[in-house]
């Protein structure tokens, strides 16, 4: 019955997600919203800008730089969490 | 983006997948979840998203499968259920 | 986990190819302006030859060069790199990592002070990124033997 019952909630879910799945846009659709709002701008100003060709480097750090700089926190204070956890000092 | 080639990378990262988790043998299991970190990273490549192809090129499937190993190495290697 | 198993092989294997990665680790930070790249793959690139170190010879060996002290140093120094990059651009009076302000420090023009600031922010990625993965890989081998 309880496998019965998780079969039943996954294949509703699963029918949702493919119902909903055509709304979105197209791959590279360049009248998607993510396309429009922001894009234009990074794409023609990155460049001359910083300096940088790589548009996606030039994102991650400079135009988001303050969202990377938590992402290095989070990769920092995984690596503490994990010396805490699984290192063992033998006590002599 | 050629559907043929998308066809076959969609349908093996499937398979891959699906036989990562219902293999008995762990061991197994973390070879066969580093074949699907190669798959998602080629679909990546094909789809222009030549970053995040490259990321999930060494630590999906260089780094995290040599983690696996050894956290195996010292706990079981047979599943429970 | 990780002893000393003296097979001539493997050592020389390892031995000619950890210069290789490193090198390669190193054009990808550098080379993350034009092409793919950048500090986290270089870092994992990096961790990953001194994995391939770890598992040829023995974990000792290895701690001796690359001591634990020394891998939680790097470890903070990443981030104290990347924010102290951001201070200084206030300090400088500009906003929290607006890397232009960095031309009054640096004989180059705002756009190339903004390339400065972007490859110095990736090589504070870089030393976090690679010191935190080999840290979890030495506690997870040496299961508690250190």
């Amino acid at each position: 019955m309880r496998q019965f019952l998780g079969f039943l909630v996954t294949m509703v879910t699963a029918a949702l997600l493919i119902y909903s799945t055509p709304e979105m846009p197209g791959w590279g659709d360049p009248n998607s919203p993510a396309s429009t709002h922001v894009s234009p701008r990074y794409i023609e100003k990155a460049d001359e800008e910083t300096h940088t060709p790589n548009i996606v480097t030039a994102v991650l750090a400079d135009y988001r730089g303050y969202d990377t700089m938590g992402e290095t926190m989070v990769v920092f204070v995984a690596g503490i969490g994990c010396i805490m956890l699984l290192r063992r000092r033998q006590h002599k | 983006m050629i559907w043929q080639l998308d066809l076959i990378l969609l349908l093996l990262v499937l398979i891959t997948g699906i036989a990562a988790l219902s293999v008995r043998d762990l061991l197994s299991s973390a070879i066969i979840l580093g074949a699907y970190s190669f798959l998602m990273c080629l679909l990546w490549t094909e789809m222009g998203a030549v970053d995040v192809a490259f990321t999930e090129a060494t630590v999906g499937a260089g780094v995290s499968t040599v983690f696996f190993v050894a956290a195996i190495y010292h706990t079981t290697r047979r599943t429970k259920d | 986990m990780i002893r000393r198993n003296d097979d001539l092989i493997i050592e020389t294997l390892a031995r000619l190819l950890i210069p290789f990665i490193q090198a390669f680790a190193l054009y990808v930070l550098f080379l993350g302006h034009y092409s793919p790249g950048g500090g986290f793959q270089g870092g994992v690139l990096v961790a990953a030859s001194l994995i391939l170190l770890i598992i040829a010879f023995d974990l000792e060996k290895t701690t001796k060069r690359f001591s634990e002290k020394f891998n939680v140093i790097c470890n903070g120094g990443g981030v104290f790199i990347y924010a102290g990059i951001g201070l200084l651009c206030i300090l400088l009076g500009g906003n929290l990592l607006d890397y232009s302000v960095l031309s009054k420090i640096l004989p180059v023009g705002p756009e190339e002070a903004r390339a400065l600031g972007i490859l110095g922010v990736e090589i504070g990625v870089e030393i976090t990124v690679a010191a935190c993965l080999v840290s979890i890989f030495i506690d997870l081998a040496a299961n508690g033997e250190n």
